[in-house]
């Protein structure tokens, strides 16, 4: 077997076959001194499907990924450890009150981005979220429609498979989700039961990973270690789903290929990029070019492509690149019961309620839902220890409940505050550029959404019949923001259409974008609202407008 | 205490549909890891896998879990966890100042190092560590709690609960590709899974871990 992270793949006429073991497709390669219409940084939840209908409406493409070419039949073991080999690990800089720990919660790096080892929660927006400011009262109103949106979610969905009830208990009406809803286990089970016994309602989640053949993709066998990547191609992961498709489109990938800097030329537009791969840095021609590296390597770029005409950084008149950056809170609930739950058996996060989205009767701003949780034994143990302090021969018995332990786990929204954001630090990485510094701190909404979460799922867990309960308080997951979109160039970096203000022809598309972050999982919007991008642009191209 | 899963060996199911080939090199390379410092000076390592055998006390029915040359092993091959707290050096410092100032701690309250004082003692320097009580030469500013927490601990759970030892201590199902699972609801096990021992059912259970 050939190893993924020594040299690139996608070379000489041909990509990995995602489907086959040791199998090739063909892949158009574009020459690097011709300009390409597009290149793409990023092949994530908002690069894979803006590269693959920008393909397929006859564009020419080039998306560049810094990670690997994963084929996951061959190069995925079921392992914990093993499966590092899928997160951003380069090194990053945290502080702040509360720093975000960076890893496999936020950051991928392969083909596909994060994507790869999401949990595949694949949920809507709550449509008051796009007007939050006019509407609620907090954050920033996006330049979107809810039911414009509406419809590009249904795309989303459909293009994704994803699997879900017959009907979505919250929210407007919405098409019945492609695949019928997986199976609950028994953790997902649990929470049904606490919800009910709350007045709640709840739903078996919507998930990207299909309940019934769908191309060369198998049905879900319930193996439970999604989020260290799939080995059996079930889950819809950009790698799997929109990547082919691109590819057959005549995009051309390129992997571990890192861009370092985008180059401007004397009409201030960008002109292609700087990117390192086999050993040396080159540079692609471009018309355009769109950054959707997620909400730190996208202002990071951003910002290390300063230069003389552009001294604050590509994008950045508003001075807003890498501000406003949002994660979401990511507390739990833990307890145990005298049942065998064996939770780790299947996908994470099999139900879920998002009651208090819906549910504006709280003195705080912003919403949650909460899920059922299986982590494995690495996960259960870190939580052990960051929550109970444990060590030593208490920490090994309490460990051997590990059957035996259920919980729920909150995706709350936290409010963009313009000094929560990336900047450069001093230090260079591997390729000689600048790593991200990352500050976050809290503020007193954060902590009353995340006091009022705790508070409800602890009484549903104990309603539920779960024992000796505890709350895990300080873990984050998701981010957001550092390029908002807008519609006044002096407090946004992108407009609707995610092209920036500054630069006609530079594009973000990504998290990045988001103004606000909503307390729901963010992968389904950034692929919704990329595929609206496309879309966009094919239609600026149509009236000569690019 | 008593085995909860007796007789389940996570390692006899890896000829079988629970483990596909990259999954068994995968532990094969675990379990074959060299037990001899690369990273770390002799001195330091030894402070590490005193420290270690305090976190984790190992079990006396299965073979011991090397935890020491795992962190060391990280060390040597620069694996990073993503991100590096602004207060905290390097990984690699970080160890260093932190085990020795393990050892200054154990010499300045009884006169030996940490290796050979009690196993009690060595609890108590590492809850001095936990408190952030320990502070001065070595640590040369670095908090002992961030330092205890975020890296000594974290490192050596996580390798204790990445061995497959672990793994049929707490009965759980290991890797598990291709097969899966198919009994989704509360209280139902595949056959493939760890049999737990109800009070009374031992024999039982052990006839059904010899068949996973």
């Amino acid at each position: 077997m050939s190893d993924p992270l020594a040299a690139p793949r996608a070379i000489q006429g041909r990509a990995p076959d995602v489907f086959r073991e040791g199998g090739w497709v063909e892949m158009r390669e574009f020459s690097e001194s011709e300009a390409v219409d597009f290149v793409v940084i990023g092949t994530g939840a908002g690069g894979g499907p803006l590269i693959t209908r920008l393909a397929e409406q006859g564009f020419s493409v080039v998306g560049f990924d810094a990670g690997p070419y994963f084929r996951p039949l061959e190069d995925f073991a079921s392992d914990e450890t093993a499966q590092n080999q899928l997160y951003w690990l380069d090194e990053r800089i945290v502080d702040g009150e509360n720093p975000i720990r960076m890893g496999g919660n936020n950051s991928g790096k392969a083909v596909g981005g994060s994507t790869v080892h999401f949990a595949m929660v694949s949920l809507r927006f709550r449509p008051e979220w796009f007007k939050s400011r006019s509407l609620l009262g907090y954050g920033a109103d996006w330049p979107l429609d809810w039911r414009e949106m509406w419809d590009y979610y249904g795309k989303a969905e459909r293009a994704l498979s994803i699997s879900g009830p017959v009907t979505y208990p919250w929210g407007p009406k919405r098409p019945r989700y492609p695949y019928r809803a997986h199976e609950m286990n028994g953790a997902a089970e649990v929470l049904a039961r606490g919800a009910e016994a709350m007045g709640y309602k709840w739903s078996p989640t919507p998930l990207a990973t299909v309940s019934a053949p769908r191309g060369d993709s198998p049905p879900c066998v319930y193996r439970g270690f999604c989020r260290f990547g799939c080995s059996t191609n079930a889950k819809q992961s950009q790698l799997v789903a929109f990547i082919p498709r691109a590819l057959a489109a005549g995009a051309e990938i390129r992997d571990l290929a890192m861009v370092g800097r985008i180059e401007t030329g004397a009409d201030g537009r960008a002109t292609g990029v700087h990117y390192f791969r086999e050993g040396r840095w080159r540079f692609q021609r471009a018309r355009n070019v769109v950054v959707a590296g997620y909400a730190i390597e996208t202002p990071r770029l951003l910002l290390n492509s300063a230069n003389d005409r552009y001294p604050d950084g590509l994008a950045n008149s508003s001075g807003l690149v890498g501000r406003n950056l949002m994660t979401q809170s990511n507390q739990a609930v833990y307890g145990s019961m005298k049942d065998e739950v064996r939770w780790n058996k299947g996908p994470p996060s099999l139900s879920i309620t998002e009651h208090w989205n819906y549910d504006d009767r709280k003195d705080f701003f912003g919403g949650y839902c909460w899920m059922a949780q299986g982590p494995l034994p690495i996960e259960w143990v870190t939580v052990l220890t960051g929550s109970l302090g444990l060590w030593g021969e208490q920490l090994r018995e309490r460990m051997k409940n590990y059957n035996h332990q259920v919980g729920v786990k909150m995706v709350g929204e936290m409010l963009p505050n313009e000094n929560n954001r990336v900047t450069l630090a001093d230090e260079t990485d591997q390729y000689g550029l600048r790593i991200p510094r990352i500050t976050y701190s809290w503020g007193d909404n954060d902590k009353a959404l995340v006091a009022h979460a705790l508070d409800k799922m602890q009484t549903s867990m104990e309603l539920a019949g779960v024992r000796d309960t505890f709350q895990q308080v300080d873990d984050t997951n998701h981010l957001a923001g550092t390029a908002r979109m807008g519609s006044d160039p002096r407090s946004s970096v992108v407009n609707a259409d995610c092209r920036s203000w500054d630069i006609p022809n530079l594009w973000v598309c990504d998290g990045s974008i988001f103004p606000t972050t909503g307390g729901v999982n963010p992968s389904l919007t950034i692929s919704a609202i990329a595929l609206r991008t496309a879309d966009r642009i094919k239609a600026l191209a149509d009236r000569g407008e690019l | 205490m008593t085995d909860q899963y007796p007789g389940y060996d996570v390692l006899a199911k890896r000829r079988t549909p629970s483990w596909n080939e990259q999954t068994r090199q995968a532990i094969n390379g675990r379990l074959a890891i060299p037990r001899e410092p690369r990273f770390l000076s002799p001195d330091l390592f030894a402070v590490l896998d005193a420290a270690c055998r305090r976190i984790i006390p190992q079990p006396t029915e299965r073979p011991p879990v090397p935890l020491a040359a795992y962190i060391d092993a990280k060390l040597f091959n620069k694996q990073s966890d993503g991100y590096r707290l602004a207060q905290m050096p390097d990984q690699g410092d970080t160890y260093r100042r932190g085990l020795a100032g393990l050892d200054e701690a154990a010499r300045s309250q009884h006169g030996l190092g940490f290796t050979a004082i009690a196993p009690e003692a060595q609890d108590e320097v590492l809850r001095q560590a936990h408190a952030g009580k320990l502070t001065g030469g070595a640590w040369q500013g670095m908090p002992s709690k961030t330092f205890f927490e975020h890296r000594l601990l974290n490192d050596t759970v996580t390798a204790y609960y990445g061995h497959p030892t672990a793994w049929s201590e707490i009965g759980f199902g290991g890797p598990a590709s291709p097969r899966g699972y198919v009994r989704m609801a509360l209280n139902r096990r595949d056959p493939w899974e760890a049999a737990e021992a109800k009070p009374g059912e031992e024999a039982r259970a052990r006839r059904e871990n010899d068949h996973v």
